[in-house]
């Protein structure tokens, strides 16, 4: 998608602003509670007008304050999925999931609700009424809601906010497949770091009612690791695992790590946090860790007392934070050979 | 001791049919004006408001006279219905006219009360689902404040079933045609002997709108079911 926004919008004492230009499929809105990320997503919709400005997706203008050019929200095509799913309360799961289906034109009609009924893992629950279901429930009928009408692009706003963790990355797999299958771009909405590392490849950051930045997803992540008390979490997408004893291997880029955690998908997406690694300088001959992984240090980089260090792991890249004076005594510096030891525990299994 | 004379059954019927007429009439009219007060940004609304809502505080007979005036054979609307042949005074029509009259502010605060309490962002959903304004009235804010609908109707009939201030004066006391159970209630006190008579019919009065009572909280229980 192309998406160029030019716009002011003046709410009581809040006033908000965007100027920027994208294209992406997956992009992401960063930034704390009331910077205005809603409000960008109303303007987007059509649900809010804009003061001035204009708004145009891909070739299509949705909003041009001078030519007085105003696309009501139903011929924007652009789907909305809310943070409290907004399930019609009066129809079945299935007649909310045909709602927005029966009023696509059947030219722009070209995803059938079995796919997505299939995808979500819906079937069971069509003929029961909205009020008795589950949180997750909840968000996969607003989401296949939505994605049954063709959209041209999907606006999410915090849909994983209100949902407890484990849930969360119950629901984010099924993003994830929808997402790839039906190839929709998406404007993913969320104060949620981690969430944006998993959803999107590049952010829009928003602060105090403008749009201050646009970068690539992990460089965002990085970036906040400069922050007091602020720690970076490596994510690693593992293959298929097999079983190691009484433990399982994971296949990572060209090497194996062993966990003590077994996931069952393709490809499973793990934390582990940079602090959690230790550095050795020569191999040790044992210890408990059951991870010892020979890679070579890119760069460091060291704010106060913790260094960032960036190791070259195979294919793959890892990012290990130790001290200052660790890094002295290992004698650390760009392009040197160190052992990376992680405990076969430290991963944390997110989807 | 329990008699009703056939003209009773009569007045029974009558007022059936003026309570019915009267509800049904006006509900749309009612949803109507309830979206106007609800949605709309018009000026002037809070004399709409006001206008809708008078019937409720100024006395019935008081409604009847002005409605007298305004359908009488040289009323601003009586004078142009008589080019076309239509009375209103003194018949079933005028009678149905009144009992709208008075039952409407009852019914459009009902409605008015369950619109604003229907969450907006219902009615954002289905727009960015592609419904338009209307399709998204008509699909979602209605049905979603069907159950205050259903709750205004209910009042509005008990109410015309119970009508007489503004009924006597637009619609006299017509046995037969105009004759409604409180007008007969009146007609039995007012003549001697007619004590017991008049009693039976308010025995009538008592158990029709108790069972206009079930009905509304058996309805409002199976809606809040759903």
């Amino acid at each position: 998608m192309q998406l160029a926004v030019s716009a002011r919008k003046k709410l009581g004492s809040f006033s908000f602003d965007a100027e920027f230009d994208l294209a992406g499929q997956r992009v992401g809105l960063f930034g704390p509670s009331g910077s205005g990320k809603s409000t960008l997503m109303y303007l987007l919709a059509g649900l809010l007008k804009p003061d001035s400005g204009s708004i145009r997706l891909d070739d299509i203008v949705l909003f041009d304050g001078q030519r007085g050019v105003n696309l009501p929200p139903e011929q924007r095509r652009i789907g909305v999925v809310f943070q409290h799913a907004h399930l019609f309360p009066h129809m079945s799961v299935r007649r909310n999931l045909l709602y927005g289906w029966r009023r696509t034109s059947a030219q722009n009609r070209h995803i059938e609700p079995e796919s997505i009924v299939e995808v979500l893992h819906l079937a069971h629950l069509l003929d029961r009424g909205v009020n008795l279901l589950s949180g997750g429930e909840r968000q996969r009928v607003a989401l296949g809601r939505t994605i049954l009408t063709c959209p041209r692009l999907i606006l999410m706003d915090e849909p994983l906010t209100g949902l407890d963790e484990e849930l969360k990355f119950q629901i984010m797999p099924y993003l994830n497949s929808v997402f790839s299958k039906f190839d929709i771009p998406l404007l993913f909405i969320s104060h949620s770091l981690l969430e944006m590392r998993l959803m999107t490849e590049q952010v829009l950051v928003v602060e105090q009612g403008s749009v201050k930045r646009q970068m690539a997803t992990e460089e965002l992540a990085q970036s906040t690791w400069a922050a007091p008390r602020q720690s970076y979490v490596n994510l690693l997408r593992l293959g298929p695992p097999e079983p190691h004893g009484d433990l399982w291997s994971y296949p990572w880029g060209d090497v194996r790590l062993i966990l003590t955690e077994h996931a069952d998908n393709q490809e499973n997406v793990f934390e582990l946090d940079a602090r959690e690694i230790l550095l050795f300088k020569r191999h040790p001959e044992a210890t408990s860790a059951r991870n010892l992984l020979s890679c070579t240090v890119r760069k460091l980089f060291t704010v106060g007392n913790r260094v960032r260090v960036e190791l070259q792991c195979g294919s793959r890249q890892l990012i290990v934070q130790i001290v200052p004076e660790s890094m002295r005594e290992l004698e650390l510096e760009e392009g040197r050979e160190v052992v990376a030891a992680i405990k076969a525990s430290a991963f944390r299994r997110l989807m | 001791m329990f008699l009703l004379q056939p003209s009773d059954l009569d007045a029974i019927q009558l007022s059936f049919k003026v309570a019915c007429a009267a509800t049904l009439l006006s509900t749309p009219v009612g949803i109507g004006v309830a979206y106007l007060l609800v949605h709309t940004r018009i000026p002037g609304k809070s004399l709409i408001e006001g206008a809708v809502n008078l019937p409720l505080v100024l006395p019935p007979v008081v409604i009847g006279y002005l409605l007298l005036v305004l359908f009488g054979r040289r009323g601003l609307i009586g004078s142009w219905l008589l080019e076309y042949n239509i009375q209103v005074i003194f018949t079933l029509t005028g009678a149905i006219i009144a009992s709208a009259v008075v039952g409407f502010p009852l019914l459009v605060r009902s409605i008015r009360l369950g619109m604003e309490s229907v969450d907006p962002s219902y009615r954002r959903a289905a727009r960015t689902l592609g419904a338009s304004g209307w399709d998204a009235f008509f699909t979602v804010t209605l049905p979603l404040s069907g159950k205050a609908v259903f709750a205004g109707m209910t009042l509005m009939f008990a109410r015309s079933l119970g009508e007489f201030g503004a009924t006597i004066i637009l619609a006299g006391n017509i046995p037969g045609v105009t004759q409604t159970i409180p007008l007969a209630i009146y007609e039995y006190t007012s003549t001697p002997g007619g004590d017991r008579m008049a009693l039976s019919l308010c025995l009538v009065s008592i158990v029709l709108s108790f069972i206009v009572l079930l009905i509304s909280g058996a309805a409002s229980k199976s809606l809040d079911r759903k």
